[in-house]
């Protein structure tokens, strides 16, 4: 048995591997004490090993991790397990949003990630949500009920903030809002993804993959290619993490 | 030296007669002894000879300062320069003392952004904000800074910085036809012309001659190191050796390059015997981009913290600074001038198009450094660099090198960041 744990800066991830398979995995707030709350998580397995990865994951080695890899290639692995053959991988976490590109034997060969800014990311959306008054999973479904048009032209999160001060106090409706925030991030996104580069199919991971708009939003800015996510995208990275474990 | 006992020694009363903002000014002192401890003291199986270099930072603010006040005294020019464009030649050969200012910390930002906009290049706010809170002994000692328009920033920078301290600016070309060398060479007379001004004294053929011969002996000096660096397993950090680099642009270059080869003497006789201050399997990396002034280590750091080494940087803190030498047989004051602007002239900065020639060298150093993998470079709001990063990816992706690309200022807030994207890269070259 293997345990892949991914220390996000909003979350916490476990997951669990036995031969090769996925058998378990629990997703919990990081909280205050990321350590104690990552001890808390995994005590109540029997690993051989034990890697971590996230922003998280020199704290973990310090204390009880045996190994560390960077989030790049913990989803790249992580999304090989759920698709054998995706080449892209999308991950929008709370503080960063990636793009990476694997080669044919699914190691990493090129990636991109958001600048310091948290535009783009997971905590973008979740600021907005707070300011039009949206709890986060309403957030996405609000959205896609618009059928106007706004744009956003920033993209620096308190910049924005302000752009959707001012549309709410114009009266447009929040969801017209909603949806010009979702539409904002995946402009971002898919400027990422043509700098890097992208194949035929898309593999969206991360806590955001949840959010039915931004899903619906990149599949239609790239008709051509189909973009697909696993049942529970939030742990690709741990789960990564721990087939790593389980490799080496 | 332990890394808890590191210090940068104290001289308030010299810094008092420099008009200097002396409680101000002796915290930044204590901050960078203390840094400088935790980087570079603790790193393991350091050459013996880096105590030269560490003596050179415990003395940054008092010993070389004295040196040059006493130059000064006697009536001998104290030119400052943020640019490797200097003909410091020309300034040795009149007695003087060239020396590259502050403009690496974030610590002056703040009184920059006072009077220029925040968004500009950060090396050109720092810079600027020394000299507003009067918190860099070199700026005070000068007696003018050479200021030169290699970017708008700064070009435009220098008029306000006139203000506080005589700026002399020469014009650098964009481009690398014949009539953009006439034009060097014109501004590169003025420039003799203002330093003989300054001392008061023609500066001879023998002077020049003598000046370019030292000089030239420095950028050898340090020629041997990058050479030697090209070792593996590598026989010095890539922190000191960027140290040394950044050192080359405030020591008297005779004693500067006779410690650098004492260093090399060392560091080739650990690559006979094969030692080194790593592994030979951990990656080694070349930096390549806009220049990393003293105390700039973030990204060095970065790297080196997470296991790999730094090998060469193609950079004017680096090579740009020291590839090319002086032809030193000619005898009359236009040919020296001529073959000095020649030289000049071969200076890849980003600053000219279209600077194939810089693509070209980035390889030409990768190969003879054994480097596995280049990490290009580039200060915020730098976009002669950060554009010019185009080509230097596609020459990567066509050669096969695993390539990074970062832009960052000095502020710490995106270490985190960062520190994840230069593990990937590491990922990415240990396969």
């Amino acid at each position: 048995m293997q345990v892949g744990i991914d220390l996000g800066s909003r979350t916490i991830k476990v997951a669990v591997v036995e031969d090769g398979r996925m058998i378990d995995y629990r997703i919990a707030e990081s909280g205050f004490d990321p350590h104690g709350q990552a001890l808390e998580m995994i005590k109540q397995y029997k690993p051989s090993k034990i890697v971590a990865t996230g922003y998280g994951r020199h704290l973990a080695q310090k204390h009880f991790a045996h190994d560390v890899i960077t989030e790049i290639k913990a989803h790249a692995i992580g999304a090989r397990y759920h698709f054998p053959e995706c080449t892209t991988v999308v991950d929008i976490g709370g503080q960063d949003s990636k793009v990476i590109s694997l080669g044919a034997n699914g190691s990493v060969v090129n990636f991109q990630m958001n600048d310091k800014c948290a535009a783009g990311t997971g905590r973008f959306l979740e600021i907005m949500a707070t300011s039009l008054g949206f709890a986060l999973d309403e957030f996405g479904p609000a959205a896609l009920e618009s059928d106007q048009e706004v744009a956003i032209n920033s993209m620096r999160t308190v910049f924005a903030e302000s752009e959707v001060v001012s549309m709410k106090n114009r009266g447009i409706p929040p969801k017209d809002v909603a949806n010009a925030v979702h539409l904002s991030v995946v402009n971002r996104l898919t400027a990422m993804l043509n700098r890097v580069g992208f194949g035929e199919s898309i593999v969206f991971s991360g806590g955001v993959a949840r959010n039915p708009c931004i899903v619906k939003m990149l599949q239609e800015r790239l008709d051509c290619v189909k973009v697909e996510s696993p049942s529970a995208p939030d742990i690709v990275g741990a789960l990564g993490a721990a087939l790593y474990a389980d490799r080496c | 030296m332990e890394a808890a006992r590191f210090e940068v020694k104290p001289y308030p009363e010299m810094w008092e007669s420099l008009d200097m903002d002396v409680p101000r000014f002796d915290k930044a002192r204590q901050m960078l002894g203390e840094v400088y401890g935790k980087m570079f003291m603790s790193q393991p199986n350091r050459p013996e000879k880096m105590a030269y270099f560490d003596d050179m930072i415990s003395e940054i603010f008092g010993r070389r300062i004295q040196e040059m006040i006493d130059v000064k005294k006697e009536g001998r020019p104290i030119v400052g320069t943020f640019c490797v464009y200097i003909p410091e030649e020309v300034v040795v050969a009149a007695g003087g003392v060239c020396v590259g200012l502050c403009g690496g910390s974030p610590g002056s930002i703040p009184d920059a952004e006072k009077i220029l906009p925040r968004n500009i290049c950060p090396m050109v706010k720092s810079a600027f904000g020394f000299k507003v809170g009067k918190i860099c002994p070199y700026f005070q000692v000068v007696d003018f800074v050479y200021g030169e328009t290699t970017c708008d920033a700064k070009k435009k920078t220098w008029e306000i910085l006139d203000r506080l301290v005589p700026t002399h600016v020469m014009e650098i070309p964009q481009m690398k036809n014949a009539r953009d060398k006439t034009l060097w060479f014109e501004e590169v007379k003025d420039f003799k012309t203002k330093v003989e001004e300054v001392c008061q004294k023609t500066i001879s053929t023998d002077d020049l001659a003598a000046a370019i011969k030292v000089i030239n002996n420095k950028r050898r000096a340090l020629q041997r190191l990058t050479k030697v660096r090209a070792s593996s397993p590598a026989p010095i950090s890539g922190k000191d050796a960027l140290l040394i680099e950044q050192i080359a642009f405030y020591d008297e270059p005779v004693r500067f390059a006779e410690k650098v080869n004492e260093l090399c003497d060392e560091l080739e006789e650990r690559a006979r015997n094969g030692e080194g201050v790593i592994d030979s399997s951990a990656p080694r990396v070349m930096v390549s981009g806009t220049p990393m002034a003293l105390p700039n280590w973030k990204v060095h750091n970065l790297i080196e913290a997470a296991g790999a080494v730094v090998v060469n940087e193609e950079s004017c803190i680096g090579t740009r600074y020291f590839k090319d030498l002086i032809d030193e047989n000619k005898s009359t004051m236009d040919e020296q001038l001529d073959a000095l602007t020649d030289r000049y002239m071969k200076i890849d900065c980003s600053c000219f198009t279209p600077n194939y020639e810089r693509i070209d060298q980035i390889l030409k150093e990768y190969k003879d450094s054994n480097a596995q993998g280049i990490l290009h470079y580039s200060l915020q709001f730098c976009h002669t660099y950060n554009i010019e990063e185009i080509k230097v990816r596609e020459a990567c992706e066509k050669e096969g090198i695993p390539y990074l690309s970062i832009e960052s200022d000095y502020s710490p807030e995106d270490v985190g960041q960062l520190q994840t994207r230069i593990e990937a890269f590491l990922e990415q070259i240990r396969g």
